[in-house]
């Protein structure tokens, strides 16, 4: 095996125990909100699952995949050799202390402050060190990927990077942007707090750094599945690429959008005026334009591969596809999915519309609904694809895998349609327990229960694809793994500097972020706002 | 390949148009809505010491609840603290325009009201503060939405909204749930 089939296959196997691990965490919650009795409750174990769930989620098995998907792209869509493979273990190492620190500081008790950490609630300083080497270990990841894409240029002087690489330098790129906020917020406020050195804390300073990365970031956690689509999909269903150009377009938009935006979370905080709440609001508008231009590439993409099979007619060629295929089958259910949490995110984002749904079950149906429906499903469709090629065998059972994402599509619409009907209602968000005796929450009750159903589905969903994975130890072995990369339909020649590589998108992003960030932070050592007192929670009374 | 590449081309430029077109409807729909209808976040860079908001000023306890004013408006003061509110009941005219004001000696908190769109993070600094119309009577829920700790859970306070002939204020203007 390579170094970088080694790594990827370490990088994703550590995501995807995290996952297994805060699925059934997640599950028990749902279990304590809803009107069951269920065991093990207290305030602290309640805060403290929440925490592990949310860090497991959104922090470790998103960077693991990440950074192990990309040493793949960069070996196999380059054909050379990864450089510096020393460093990537190092990356790797780095990430998994910092995963483990985090971890146990959280089961001790000593950091239940969710996954978001807000201050002045302060953990143990080893949940935030914890989190500091998980980003550290990603950042040497980022370095690697634009080392790799450079060297490659210089060998092939004029030639367009593979877009499989260039999306993933682009979100290398994006992640070094997003993590400026949240590890400014980390350096100069938390971790001084949390060492005893600093007794008051900005609050307002502090949920604006941290609105910084909170958007970005869930497009870090999102591209590989971009990826796929532009990629890998096409292929999959038998076609071709239908326009190289937009793909690379899509990406260097995802760079520039997806960072001045995160105000959009604090529409509900006083701390920062309309004016800037309606500028980023506009902005992450626009955001939705790479989403767009995707569904409609990757369906034209689609109707190649449908028509080139047979398909005939207005609509004929979607019953010809592949759907047997389970990337093809995952991208089919992923669309479905955005679909409906594309709709859920516009209400969000729409400003005024925003006190309608803030921190209401609505807004956890939503990132639940777009993480677990486009993320994290085309996760698993990336791992059975790349399967074969790092474990040298082929599947034993591609049925066992339709189940599988099937189980997965059936549980997140279960589970997220009550909590978005809840969420209308006035259901909020992060509170252990409910009171069921009050009439109007007793009628939330059956709802709350059928989301529950769906969160056992899921975790029954989750179990078989780590299932589905270790299944291919008796797979027979496959020593020419498939092509997994499309072709264009024209494959581009030369390509404009700009979209080969990132220099003036960078130039953009920071005019941009001083646009829409500069007066909002300034504003904090203008009005120089009293601080609030640190309180910690790694305290035992 | 059938397709030659300047029909592609311009089917993706087309596309992008209606794609931009689409965004640019909905931005038009929002700014209608926070001019004509006001419907806009609440902002209030208002900042407040959380350290001595209960000493003195507008947030001290002889403040809190519900007061109309000579000019006949009514504000409710509430503070939200580790956890609960106070007042945890307060009492509100309905079809009448009212001022909520909060404001936290410690952490981050946030409410909202069932069945309305009052909805406002309450961050440690500043003064939060939310107009609205209350077009039913009866008790209403509002809870903390913020983790704001391991009591989290049990914080909440109810909004008695009740018409406006009940309505009755005090010889100092205030309201308050315990007086009916
Ligand atoms: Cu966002
Ligand atoms: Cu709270």
């Amino acid at each position: 095996m390579t170094h970088a089939r080694r790594l990827a296959l370490a990088h994703f196997w550590i995501g995807f125990i995290a996952f297994a691990i805060a699925l059934v965490l997640g599950v028990w919650q749902m279990w304590v909100r809803s009107p069951l009795p269920a065991p093990f409750l207290t305030a602290s174990t309640y805060f403290s699952s929440v925490t592990a769930h949310g860090t497991a989620m959104a922090y470790v098995l998103t960077t693991f995949t990440v950074m192990g998907f990309g040493y793949y792209v960069a070996e196999t869509a380059l054909a050379r050799a990864l450089p510096a493979p020393r460093w990537a273990w190092t990356g790797f190492w780095l990430a998994l202390a910092g995963t483990l620190m985090a971890v146990v500081t959280i089961f001790s008790g000593r950091a239940a402050v969710l996954f978001t950490f807000y201050p002045p609630l302060i953990a143990s300083v080893f949940y935030y060190i914890g989190l500091v080497l998980v980003v550290a270990g990603s950042w040497i990841w980022c370095v690697l990927m634009i080392v790799a894409m450079g060297q490659w240029k210089g060998a092939n002087p004029g030639r367009p990077v593979p877009l499989a690489m260039f999306a993933t330098v682009a979100n290398a790129v994006m992640w070094l942007w997003t993590t400026v906020g949240v590890t400014l917020e980390l350096l100069f406020q938390v971790i001084p707090a949390a060492l005893g050195l600093k007794a008051q804390i900005d609050v307002g300073l502090s949920r604006t750094l941290f609105s910084w990365t909170l958007h970005a970031v869930v497009y870090f956690w999102l591209i590989p599945s971009y990826i796929a689509f532009y990629t890998m999909v096409p292929q999959a269903a038998g076609g071709r690429l239908y326009s190289d150009t937009m793909g690379r377009l899509t990406f260097v938009l995802f760079l520039i959008y997806s960072l001045p935006v995160g105000l959009h979370h604090l529409l509900m905080d006083p701390h920062q005026s309309n004016a800037f709440k309606f500028l980023q609001v506009a902005l992450t508008a626009l955001v939705s334009v790479p989403t767009l231009l995707t569904v409609f590439t990757i369906g034209a993409s689609l109707e190649i591969a449908g028509r080139l099979r047979g398909g005939r007619g207005l609509f004929g060629w979607i019953g010809a596809l592949p759907w047997e295929r389970p990337l093809v089958l995952a991208t089919g259910l992923a669309f479905l999915m955005l679909a409906f949490g594309g709709f859920g995110g516009l209400v969000n984002m729409s400003y005024g519309m925003n006190a309608m749904v803030h921190n209401t079950s609505w807004v956890t149906a939503h990132f639940h609904l777009i993480f677990g429906g486009t993320v994290v499903i085309m996760y698993f469709a990336i791992a059975y694809t790349l399967w074969p090629s790092l474990t040298g065998r082929a599947a034993p059972s591609l049925a066992a895998q339709r189940l599988q994402l099937w189980l997965w599509f059936i549980g997140m619409l279960v589970m997220t349609l009550p909590w978005h009907y809840l969420g209308l209602l006035g259901q909020w968000r992060r509170v252990a327990t409910f009171n069921y005796a009050d009439p109007i929450i007793a009628a939330w009750g059956p709802w709350v229960i059928v989301s529950l159903v769906g969160g056992l589905i899921l975790l029954v969903s989750g179990l078989l694809f780590v299932r589905n994975l270790l299944q291919f130890a008796i797979g027979r072995a496959s020593h020419v793994p498939a092509e997994v990369y499309a072709t264009a339909v024209h494959p581009p020649l030369r390509v404009p500097a700009a979209l080969n590589g990132f220099r003036l998108w960078n130039v953009l992003v920071l005019v941009l972020m001083l646009l829409a960030y500069g007066y909002p932070l300034a504003q904090f050592f203008i009005i120089d706002p009293p601080g609030a007192l640190v309180h910690r929670v790694d305290q035992r009374r | 390949m059938a397709i030659g590449e300047e029909a592609i081309v311009r089917s993706e430029l087309r596309w992008a148009a209606v794609s931009i077109g689409v965004v640019s409807l909905i931005m038009l729909a929002l700014i209608y809505a926070g001019i004509v209808h006001h419907i806009n976040p609440p902002s209030n860079i208002e900042p407040i010491d959380p350290k001595t908001l209960h000493l003195s000023g507008e947030f001290t306890e002889a403040n809190l609840g519900t007061r109309v004013s000579a000019e006949g408006q009514v504000t409710s003061r509430i503070v939200a603290t580790q956890f609960t509110f106070q007042p945890r009941c307060i009492v509100l005219p309905a079809n009448q325009r009212v001022t909520l004001r909060f404001a936290t000696p410690d952490v981050i908190h946030g409410i909202l009201v069932t069945g309305t769109n009052v909805n406002t993070m309450i961050v440690p600094g500043y003064v939060s503060q939310v107009h609205t119309v209350f077009t039913r009577t009866g008790e209403l829920l509002m809870p903390c939405h913020e983790y704001c700790g391991l009591g989290h859970s049990e914080m909440f306070a109810t909004l008695r909204v009740v018409p406006a002939s009940e309505f009755k204020p005090d010889a100092q203007g205030r309201v308050s749930c315990d007086a009916r």
